[in-house]
């Protein structure tokens, strides 16, 4: 008996050391990613690996929240990294990210001027710009009226009762009750962000669902009236549905950058460099902006896009659509005021 | 040399169970200051808070409903079962086995599809000029999830027990005049209550903790104790506060398996499989 259990558990040991030895054996070159669901034209993936021999692991997050939970707890091990703005700020301040070295980056030139050096990261030491636009309202044109969405008002009419869908994200949600009342986006008054908490809380018997990449699914198959929604995820689904069409209300919106960044000890910098460089080349950048519906920061690729596409305000919106909006910014000890808000109104 | 053979298993134990469960009690009760963790209760008290204690209710009510839901339909179920020729005992079982052996995240979205407003569910029955059935994203989404889910592990018990008993005992409540509504209520669920009994606990506990499915079929507005402290976890960053509410959801879990142990009495041997 004793012998036999002795065997099984040299046995075991065995499997095991081979399972632990085998993720660190070949000379492969890995590299681990980590970005949004639905946030890349996956076949770039594949070309990347084709061409440079590096391994991709890619996985995926829903919200900048969860992204930054999973890094801060540690354990994970990723090279690349895709922060939006304010949460990009966040971990540059919490000393989260490594330099970046733009001299490795030729492909860096193509970037659009005024998007680089911007407020959350002035002087581009930790971040690349990968996409940008702007929250919205995502609409069924044959179930509503186009002037009602110019405004956020519509989220809170009971007409649209259990047709509504909200992004589950706190900042985003919390920053439409925070428009709809007219208060900035990056309010730090309690008394201010306790007015949107509620307001949420209200909205709740009309809110459908609170989900975030299943809402465009959800929209084309009709399954609802209105989605609050990111710009790309409402080109992407008018792609797929001739009833569909994205409004930025009046009030104004969030304007949104989300970056490409390297967490501190990231252990394949090299692959890492490589891929924000191949993510940047102008066939490769064009791929991606016209797969996601996002608005690309490459001047060669946006060049390439089709003329209806570089046109479409929603896709691109001017400047004179933008006056009234405002880039997220992190707010250190509010944020969480945010973080129970959000708790309490999907608890309510 | 017994002891020796043990030590894995003890090494595995206080690694991946005492540790971990110590380390949540310790994060319960601290929160996080200029000066490193200091103890603390506010975690507790932040949980009895109306807000939270309404999640709690919520909870408990759709476990409560979907568990009983469970035992009127996993019941008949399993005399049927044990009723039947084996052969045909066999291709029932299978029936409740063979979608456990499928991913469970992937049935629960699979209902996410069959359910929407234009889902194969509605389409059919529009096709059969029948009313619609608009229920995904509401609470009868939820506790139809659960119960699809959590149904075999009523089944299951109740089954094992039931095939135990002694044919002899039932032919001899017949013999001594008792009609076969009496031989089941004075023999028959009598001698399967220790069955019915585990088959409650098993399926009230993942019912009580779960979150995927409030989250998939509930559409993120039904929050249940499980989402909360995934909540905690996973998007606010909150270790105190989820670990407080891990610490009381396993006092209740205690709490209710003590309930249910006294219940069971002393015939407690039941293996579910």
């Amino acid at each position: 008996m004793v012998q036999k259990s002795k065997l099984v558990l040299m046995l075991l040991s065995l499997v095991i050391v081979s399972f632990v030895l085998s993720g660190c054996n070949k000379d492969k070159q890995m590299l681990y990613v980590y970005n949004w669901g639905d946030y890349v034209d996956e076949s770039i993936l594949e070309d990347f690996e084709k061409e440079t021999g590096i391994k991709l692991v890619y996985d995926t997050f829903a919200t900048n929240e969860d992204m930054y939970v999973k890094i801060k707890s540690g354990g994970s091990s990723y090279d690349v990294i895709f922060p939006s703005d304010y949460m990009l700020t966040r971990m540059r301040e919490e000393g989260m990210l490594e330099k970046i070295d733009l001299s490795q980056i030729p492909n860096v030139k193509h970037i659009d001027e005024r998007l680089m050096s911007a407020d959350y990261d002035p002087n581009n030491e930790y971040s690349l710009p990968y996409m940008w636009g702007t929250l919205g309202i995502l609409y069924n044109t044959t179930m509503v009226d186009e002037e009602e969405v110019q405004s956020w008002d519509i989220l809170w009419d009971p007409k649209y009762k259990k047709e509504i869908l909200m992004l589950d994200s706190q900042r985003d949600s919390i920053g439409a009750a925070l428009l709809r009342l007219g208060y900035p986006l990056n309010t730090l008054d309690p008394k201010e962000l306790a007015e949107a908490g509620e307001l949420l809380k209200a909205q709740k018997p009309l809110v459908l669902a609170y989900v975030v990449d299943e809402g465009k699914d959800k929209m084309v198959a009709g399954e609802a009236a209105l989605a609050l929604t990111w710009s790309g995820e409402a080109m992407y689904a008018i792609d797929e549905s001739d009833d569909l069409a994205y409004s930025i209300p009046r009030e104004g919106t969030n304007l949104w950058y989300d970056v490409m960044a390297i967490p501190k000890g990231a252990k394949n910098m090299d692959a890492a460099l490589k891929f924000m460089d191949f993510l940047n080349r102008p066939d490769i950048a064009l791929r991606n902006a016209e797969y996601t519906g996002y608005a690309t920061p490459n001047l060669a690729a946006l060049a390439m896009l089709p003329e209806e596409v570089r046109e479409d305000r929603s896709a691109y919106p001017q400047d004179e659509d933008l006056v009234n909006a405002e880039v997220f910014v992190n707010l250190g000890k509010t944020l969480k005021d945010y973080d129970r808000i959000w708790t309490e109104v999907k608890a309510h | 040399m017994r002891r020796q053979s043990m030590m894995p298993y003890l090494a595995w134990m206080l690694l991946f169970i005492i540790v971990p469960l110590l380390l949540v009690v310790y994060y319960a009760f601290t929160i996080p200051s200029e000066t490193g963790n200091v103890w603390s209760l506010e975690n507790f008290t932040r949980f009895f808070e109306p807000i939270y204690l309404k999640v709690l209710w919520r909870s408990v009510y759709l476990a409560v409903l979907s568990t009983m839901i469970c035992l009127l339909l996993g019941y008949p179920a399993a005399m049927i079962m044990v009723g039947n020729a084996f052969t045909r005992k066999s291709a029932l079982m299978l029936l409740f086995v063979v979608p456990m052996w499928m991913n469970f995240l992937l049935r629960t979205y699979a209902w996410l599809t069959l359910l929407e407003r234009n889902g194969f569910i509605n389409v059919l029955l529009s096709a059969l000029r029948l009313p619609r059935l608009n229920i995904l994203y509401t609470n009868s989404a939820v506790i139809l999830g659960m119960v699809y889910n959590f149904l075999p592990f009523m089944v299951l018990p109740i089954y094992s027990v039931l095939s135990k008993i002694d044919k002899d005992v039932i032919e001899a409540a017949g013999d001594l005049g008792a009609n076969s509504l009496k031989v089941f209520m004075k023999v028959v669920f009598p001698l399967s209550l220790p069955g019915v009994v585990s088959g409650i606990t098993m399926v009230f506990m993942p019912a009580l903790t779960t979150f995927v499915i409030s989250r998939l079929l509930g559409g993120g507005q039904f929050t249940l104790v499980g989402n909360l402290i995934e909540q905690q976890f996973l998007v606010v960053g909150d270790w105190g506060f989820g670990s407080a509410i891990s610490v009381i959801m396993i006092l209740l879990i205690l709490l209710s398996m003590a309930i249910m142990s006294f219940f069971e009495g002393e015939e407690s041997e039941v293996a579910p499989w």
